[in-house]
């Protein structure tokens, strides 16, 4: 018999509620508003009293109003068909819900139950198994979807009945499990999970050491972003967050991605779900919503589900990781996420952190990454999340708790400047600040010897350094005036300009220029790098300005053009005869 | 909530404070309107029967033993087609002498849009204004705040905008706004003929400043009235955002809540988002439009309240006095419009994100030449070659007190790139080169 209880407090979201038996933490509950039934989660307990937030409106909510617990913590379900979908954060499927304005109380199924699906036992009667072993696969777009023993089953079972080929419902019984104890258990191609849980039915969690591809030169040149790693992006607004994560979401090389729009504006998620229909994946040929996921908590909707929604996004993540696949799964914004925890912190009211965040805001980000990984599974196959989480720095002051504690968790940093997003140089990440701790890694290193090409980071390290010095020697001719300083000043300024606009600055909106493939980056790295390392000739310092800006103009044309078509040809030459006419004395540089 | 048949009268108020007051009753339930000595009030904390009022006009004057009767229903605004042409306060009624509204009573601040029913918005709002049209041009639907000194002419730009957009219904909600700044948009609007499509619910600074928290859902309530309803392009002006949130942190404040950066809420961003996010492009045709104005302090933008907003809207305009033509112009660094990527080279001419960005990066030499002049340094062919376009490209086209069509603004850009620069300076796509490039 579950426990039932009767609201006897309002504040906002926050209910309290007398109960009349045992409660959990973090327990789900219904608060029956004139049959209207509202989801709250368990937040704390003190005695009889429980403290819950509201995933919903709490308008006409009276002391009195009866409350069902169901005995278990917020969850989702897992199971053939959530591919494409858009999911609100609490798994509620956005397409089936009634009507212009989101109704509260509406909850809708995750996965359609009357679809039916093309099974292939991939275990017999007999075999054993444990959590998270595949016995089944079903074809789910393009995906060989693994149907897995339910995570949560204790040791070793034996298989005593498996469905033949053939298709069937996701609610239908496709295999039993008997245990060492004789216990059957029977199974289903769903199953469902807590979101606040990890999925670790996995052998192990490796070292990331594969680059995971965005198309993004600033990214996978100079910082780049592993398979299973974890990075993040602070900007102030209007720097060019979503647009940067939306290019990653649309060229990144991963089996799968998860979106999980987290309290940020529903006009940018409106894009993803008018584009991503549209867009051609260059991997698979068919259309980028394939791949993806959408778990969907925009600004306005109920700010409790807006916490909840990274983490039913990460399991969704997890689950798909279990059947060796590579996803990707990127969160905008995290700092709203923590904004929902100070918001209920704030009610309850806990002794604040700073900035008024919950004390334990560090932990609970720290945990939140630590989800993402490189995983052995128990075959032998490897699956992965990458995760990329932008923040929204008040202020865009850096030192905020949520960009401190994000810093401390995640690998890489892609800083985005004002300056940069000023100018108008997109994507505005600082060349400078940013970082990525995975070219530290030895593994890393000679991944990129073996499949770009030997010294690889050795080139990417030079990259940087004149990138720095590109700006101190822009510092010393602001501060000292144009002709005060010597002219390799200028010729050192301008070569970091070249690339700057060549290799770092990227028009996401240009249909060649948005994403570029790693034989192409490798192409233009080495091609810069080889007029930065030549020596020219100038008589002054306007003649090195006038100079550059042609290189970087034939640069720029060259990135709009088709890789090696005749016509990026012809200004590759035409940027050798350019370079030629100034080729003199001088001092090479790098 | 069902409206009551008989209403209880409580007469024992427990506590007072400035903006809230409590009593004991039954039955009575969240956010349900209230009045309190005959004042608005609404409930906004249960405590089992202990039962917080928040009182809108303030609790001045009000004795322990005042009546209290709760109204069984939350806020309210009757809705029908003879909204148009009438100014109301901040509880909907009116304050033209006009009739009472007959017509469907709504509650204000409803759900929101369910995410995957709205359209993307496409259609495009000339303003005539160059800095918003070619720089930052604003589509149905967006939602876009003018980031301002109070010393800046943002209400006069936000009336121009407001009477060139072609909007079927525009609604007005001033929050704080001084009676001047009331008086002249309601002489503007009749000027322009425009009173029949002109919706205004008014908190002026002679009025209590917590019932400004009702404005923006009373507006916004209209809107989706017209927009959903009558799939009207409805165009919601708020001023000033800035007063709003003022109004939250002192109810907060009287609430003993724990403030968080520059003594606003912790729920601050919430809180706006509700409010913005109401902007949208409906699968029906109807639109909502917010431009609203969120005064700074100073410029300084690091404040919670334009921190905040900038993080909800979609983009944000500035305005900046230049000494050197001596207007005041629409910032082209700072401002920005998210959207309109949605429309530029599609609806408008194709060369338009183009010569837009060449102009800001251009103007952006100026600006570093200008330093350099400042800094006592010589300046370059270029540089003196890119401070004279500066002057005229702000003149011609920066300015707010321009008012031509968009394929005059890029012809308008064209020429001035011809004038002062080489086609290597410009670097436009080649194509477009060839097309527009004028000697």
């Amino acid at each position: 018999m579950s426990t039932k209880g009767t609201v006897v407090g309002i504040v906002a979201n926050l209910v309290t509620i007398e109960v009349d038996g045992p409660v959990a933490q973090n327990e789900i509950c219904y608060i029956d508003l004139h049959g209207t039934k509202l989801m709250a989660e368990v937040i704390k307990i003190a005695g009889t009293q429980v403290y819950a937030q509201v995933f919903e409106s709490t308008r006409g909510l009276y002391t009195g109003c009866a409350v069902a617990f169901t005995g278990h913590m917020l969850e989702v379900t897992l199971g053939p068909g959530m591919l494409s979908k858009s999911y609100d954060g609490l798994q509620n499927d956005l397409y089936l819900m009634s009507g212009v304005f989101l109704n509260r109380g509406e909850y809708t199924a995750a996965l359609d139950s009357s679809a039916r699906w093309e099974f292939t036992p991939l275990v017999e009667v007999g075999d054993e198994v444990r959590a998270a072993d595949w016995i089944g696969e079903v074809p789910e777009g393009w995906i060989r979807h693994k149907i897995m023993v339910p995570f949560d089953y204790p040791g070793i079972g034996r298989i005593t009945s498996i469905a033949p080929k053939g298709t069937y419902r996701v609610t239908d019984r496709i295999a039993v499990v008997v245990d060492a104890e004789g216990n059957e258990r029977e199974l289903t191609m769903s199953m469902r999970w807590p979101v606040k849980v990890e999925i670790k039915g996995y052998a192990s969690k490796l070292r990331p050491f594969k680059i995971l591809e965005t198309g993004v030169r600033a990214i996978d040149i100079l910082n780049p972003m592993m398979e299973g790693g974890t990075g993040f992006i602070p900007g102030p607004f209007g720097c060019g967050k979503t647009v940067l994560q939306h290019a990653i979401s649309k060229n990144a090389e991963a089996d799968l991605i998860v979106l999980v729009a987290c309290g940020e504006r529903a006009n940018e998620v409106v894009e993803i779900f008018v584009e991503f229909p549209e867009l051609d994946d260059p991997r698979t040929g068919r259309k980028l919503i394939e791949r993806t996921i959408i778990v969907c908590n925009t600004s306005n909707m109920p700010v409790a589900a807006r916490e909840a929604s990274v983490y039913t996004g990460m399991t969704i993540a997890e689950y798909y990781r279990m059947m060796g696949l590579k996803v990707l799964l990127l969160a905008d914004s995290t700092s709203r996420w923590a904004q929902a925890l100070r918001e209920m912190s704030n009610r309850m009211e806990e002794l604040p952190g700073p900035d008024a965040f919950p004390m334990d805001l560090t932990a609970i980000i720290a945990n939140f990454y630590a989800r993402a990984g490189f995983v052995q599974l128990n075959n032998g196959q490897s699956g992965s999340i990458t995760f990329i989480g932008t923040v929204s720095p008040a202020g865009g002051n850096l030192k905020e708790p949520v960009t401190e504690a994000t810093k401390k968790a995640a690998r890489a940093f892609y800083a985005l400047s004002q300056a940069r997003a000023d100018s108008k140089r997109y994507p505005a990440i600082d060349p400078i600040d940013s970082y990525s701790k995975y070219l530290e890694y030895q593994e890393v290193v000679d991944y990129f010897d073996a499949t770009i090409e030997p010294g690889w980071v050795g080139k990417v390290m030079r990259l940087k350094d004149m990138l720095l010095r590109g700006k101190e020697a822009r510092d010393q001719i602001n501060i000292l005036g144009d002709d005060s300083v010597p002219l390799e000043y200028h010729i050192t300024y301008h070569k970091a300009e070249v690339i700057d606009f060549t290799l770092l600055q990227q028009d996401a909106f240009d249909a060649i220029d948005a994403s570029t493939p790693i034989k192409r980056q490798q192409y233009m790295v080495n091609k810069v790098l080889d007029v930065c390392s030549r020596s020219f000739a100038f008589d002054n310092f306007e003649e090195v300005g006038a100079f550059f800006r042609r290189i970087i103009n034939i640069f720029r044309q060259m990135n709009y053009q088709e890789f090696m078509s005749e016509r990026f040809r012809q200004l590759e030459a035409q940027l050798e005869t350019v370079m030629q006419e100034r080729e003199g004395r001088g001092v090479p540089e790098g | 909530m069902k409206a009551r048949a008989f209403q209880k009268i409580y007469t024992h108020i427990e506590n007072i404070t400035k903006a809230t007051c409590t009593v004991r009753a039954d039955g009575v339930h969240n956010e349900e309107m209230a009045l309190v000595a005959g004042r608005p009030a609404q409930v906004v904390k249960i405590d089992r029967d202990r039962i917080t009022l928040q009182v809108f006009p303030g609790t001045q004057g009000i004795p322990t033993d005042a009546e209290v009767v709760f109204l069984g229903r939350p806020p309210v605004l009757t809705v029908s087609p003879d909204l148009k042409g009438r100014f109301f306060n901040a509880y909907g009624a009116p304050i033209d002498n006009g009739p009472a509204i007959e017509g469907e009573e709504r509650e204000i601040g409803g759900p929101s849009v369910n995410p995957v029913r709205r359209k993307q918005p496409s259609e495009l709002i000339a303003t005539g204004i160059a800095g918003i049209d070619l720089n930052n041009t604003i589509v149905t639907g967006q939602k876009i705040p003018f980031f301002a000194d109070p010393d800046q002419p943002f209400n006069q730009v936000m009336c121009n905008v407001a009477l060139r957009a072609r909007a079927d219904v525009i609604i007005l909600g001033g929050m704080g706004m001084s009676n001047d700044d009331y008086l002249y948009y309601r002489t503007m609007f009749e000027n322009a003929g425009a009173l029949d499509r002109i919706i205004c619910f008014m908190n002026t600074t002679e009025d209590p400043p917590v019932e400004r928290l009702l404005v923006p859902d009373m507006c916004l309530t209209a809107a989706e009235y017209f927009a959903v309803e009558h799939r009207a392009k409805v165009l919601v002006l708020l001023s000033d955002m800035t007063l709003y949130a003022d109004a939250l942190s002192i109810v907060s404040n009287r609430m003993d809540r724990i403030p968080s950066k520059d003594s606003m809420p912790g729920s601050l961003y919430s809180d706006l988002a509700k409010i913005y996010e109401k902007a949208a492009q409906f699968p029906d045709g109807g639109s909502i439009t917010i431009i609203a104005v969120t005064t700074l302090s100073g410029g300084d933008i690091t404040h919670a309240i334009p921190d905040n907003t900038g993080y909800i809207t979609e983009g944000q305009l500035y305005l900046r006095r230049d000494t050197d033509i001596g207007k005041v112009i629409i910032d082209p660094f700072r401002s920005l419009s998210r959207l309109k990527q949605l429309v530029i080279g599609k609806k408008t001419r194709e060369d338009h994100p183009q010569v837009m960005n060449a102009c800001v990066r251009l103007y952006a030499d100026a600006a570093a030449a200008k330093t350099k002049l400042e800094n006592g340094f010589d300046l370059s062919d270029y540089d003196k070659r890119a401070l004279e376009f500066a002057r005229e490209y702000s003149r011609e086209l920066l300015a707010i007190d321009i008012n031509i069509d968009n394929d005059t603004m890029l012809d308008t850009a064209w020429r001035l790139f011809g004038k002062y620069f080489t086609r290597d300076e410009v670097a436009i796509k080649q194509e477009l080169m060839e097309r527009y490039w004028k000697e």
